[in-house]
């Protein structure tokens, strides 16, 4: 070639039909947050009745979940194939601690963080120095040893698990309603959500992004990138543990059966189908996960089966998933995290 | 002691002919196909639909027409393997290894859930069951179905071992493995080579599928699950990528799980094994034969 090509005006988004961009300026828009916290705050009042309630408390557990994993998953580009575990780690750690020394739950709460962390620093140490590949493989063993080690120990009451978990009560007053504790589950996922957008769209987010698209450019720009993956890492076991404590509080009972490869999988599922990274898109996901096997009880063989056609198709056609996550700043922050005038700008 | 010994022997021969396909795998693509394990499980299920169809002369039904049996299975298991990676691996080889990693995830899951479908949750037994006379070796008791089966698993590892030193296509392989895009100037037809490659790895996790349905007796569609991670872990303890330290990462597994079960007890196998593989990559990740790779940016 012996013209060099000018500087291409940027693309419109491909597959930009009215809908496609109707849709996305919803799901960028500011209110989605609180239309979405509104809408799972009137849904009681239209549909109350125990199954349903049930079901909409494990969706919003769930979400808690996909919005953990995201942080590994999505934003830093760690495949975990264990979620399950901190999750288990989390439900079993407050189970142990409610039954046999009698703590109130929520006095439990931090010693599942402890744990839940410690967890983390165990299996992602040795693994988040080496290929992505690895954490994913060594991952999904330590799920296993969680399930299989709950399954052996006498403390964790074996194949049978822990039962007569209390439910959250709040200086005295008991939540144990299931309308009142969807709403406690409510403001907590809520809480949750909001505090894992803030982290992402945090100068340690930023970090995560940047590792998840060159980690050599990353570490190249002066970014630890393994204290920054373990910090991910850890986000996330926290995220999973503080579900796990919902979880035990909404069934009063957990066994190792519950914290199998099936459930980790089911919540990457949630995530990559939301589309990675994006907030909105994976709270989506996860209630997609979870509302659609309920919509669908009678096809219960072939789900699974779907999941994983779904996954592969999603990730040939659609990698970014349905709902991806915007790549570009906000024109309303990119004035202030401008550097200097006349930037000039890489795509 | 020898029992003990011999038993580590056994089942590390299972691993190792799993691992060597991961490891051959891994070796050329840099892909953790997570669908292998699963492949094994459908092996299995092969097996077993041919030699209940052939149940009709039962009586005939020797270690000769397993061998058949075992030979069809792994055309069967290995043109499965070249399917997933036409359908789920091969459009993404340019795409991040995320999205890989997640295809394969959704192909075990496919797998699995697929095989459900067509034979139902509960495991089946297999019509055939190697049991039959065994020998005294220093105390130990040796099975003579047990010796067969490792011949076997000896003799594919043999073959493969020539194949991909000393043929034309196993060059292709090793060149493809060391520099893709080297190899492909020239002139090796990449695709083909790692159709290959999927054809006889997942060929030889069918074979051990076989071997195990009428070793054990009992089959079911999670079976891959945990073969899969015990082959990864073979695989990285001989050092991934290296065909000889899939061997070796084998044995060494199945004799650290049989020592392991002697003094631990039978449930704390898998555990045992898990947590040594995370021992294993903070001391030496690289494995016992693979060389320090630096990665190319």
């Amino acid at each position: 070639m012996t013209t060099t090509k000018t500087v291409q005006p940027p693309k419109p988004p491909a597959g930009g039909g009215g809908l496609g961009n109707a849709a996305k300026t919803v799901l960028r828009s500011r209110w989605i947050g609180p239309v979405g916290l509104f809408l799972g705050a009137i849904a009681p009042i239209l549909i109350a009745t125990p199954y349903a309630m049930n079901v909409m408390t494990s969706a919003l557990i769930f979400v808690m979940l996909a919005v953990g994993l995201n942080i590994v998953v999505g934003q830093c580009g760690l495949l975990d194939l264990g979620y399950a575990a901190f999750f288990a780690v989390g439900a079993y750690t407050s189970g142990i601690l409610a039954t046999r020394l009698h703590w109130p739950l929520l006095a439990t709460i931090p010693a599942v963080i402890v744990v839940t962390v410690l967890a983390g620093i165990v299996v992602g140490g040795p693994t988040l120095r080496l290929r992505s590949d690895y954490l994913a493989i060594v991952t999904l063993g330590f799920g296993e040893i969680i399930r299989v080690t709950a399954n052996n120990l006498s403390i964790t009451g074996g194949p049978e698990g822990i039962y007569g978990i209390p439910s959250l009560s709040v200086a005295g007053v008991d939540l144990s309603n299931s309308v009142v504790f969807y709403y406690v589950v409510l403001v907590i996922v809520a809480a949750a959500v909001l505090g894992a957008n803030r982290l992402i769209r945090s100068r340690l987010g930023r970090a995560w992004r940047f590792i998840r698209e060159d980690e050599d450019a990353a570490e190249a720009m002066g970014v630890h990138t393994y204290r920054v993956k373990m910090a991910a890492y850890i986000a996330g076991a926290v995220w999973g543990g503080l579900a796990g404590v919902l979880f035990g509080a909404q069934l009063s009972a957990i066994s190792p059966a519950s914290f199998t490869f099936l459930q980790s999988a089911l919540v990457l599922m949630a995530v990559v189908l939301g589309g990675m990274g994006s907030t909105p898109g994976v709270v989506i996901g996860a209630l997609f996960v979870t509302m659609l096997p309920e919509a669908l009880r009678g096809l219960s063989d072939y789900r699974y089966f779907a999941f994983g056609a779904l996954l592969i198709i999603v990730m040939v056609l659609r990698p970014q998933g349905l709902w991806p996550a915007r790549t570009r700043e906000p024109a309303r922050t990119a004035r202030r995290s401008a550097t200097f005038d006349g930037e000039v700008r890489i795509r | 002691m020898t029992q003990i010994i011999w038993n580590g022997l056994f089942v590390g021969s299972f691993y190792a002919l799993v691992a060597l396909g991961y490891s051959m795998v891994y070796g050329i693509m840099k892909l953790l196909n997570f669908a292998h394990g699963d492949l094994y499980m459908l092996g299995a299920f092969i097996g077993f639909a041919l030699l209940t169809s052939f149940s009709g002369f039962t009586a005939t039904l020797s270690l000769v027409a397993l061998l058949v049996v075992l030979l069809l299975s792994m055309v069967g298991t290995g043109l499965a393997g070249v399917a997933i990676e036409r359908i789920a691996y091969r459009p993404l080889r340019s795409a991040p290894r995320l999205s890989l990693l997640i295809t394969a995830v959704g192909a075990s899951f496919a797998l699995e859930y697929g095989m459900r479908i067509i034979a139902g949750p509960n495991p089946q037994v297999y019509p055939v069951r190697l049991g039959g006379s065994s020998v005294h070796v220093l105390g130990a008791r040796i099975g003579v179905a047990q010796l067969v089966l490792i011949g076997v698993a000896i003799a594919l590892m043999v073959t493969l071992n020539a194949m991909v030193m000393r043929s034309r296509q196993g060059r292709a392989m090793r060149a493809i493995a060391l520099d893709p895009v080297a190899a492909r100037l020239m002139g090796v037809d990449v695709n083909r080579v790692i159709a290959m490659a999927f054809f006889i790895g997942s060929a030889l996790a069918g074979a051990a599928g076989v071997m195990a349905g009428s070793y054990y007796g009992s089959i079911n569609f999670l079976m891959g699950f945990i073969i899969g991670l015990k082959a990864f872990t073979a695989a990285v303890i001989g050092g991934i990528g290296s065909f000889k330290g899939a061997m070796l990462g084998g044995v060494v597994l199945g004799l650290l799980e049989s020592f392991g079960t002697h003094f631990l007890g039978g449930q704390w196998r898998d555990v045992f094994a898990f947590a040594f593989l995370i021992l294993f990559l903070t001391v030496r990740p690289t494995g016992l034969l693979g060389e320090r790779v630096t990665e190319r940016v």
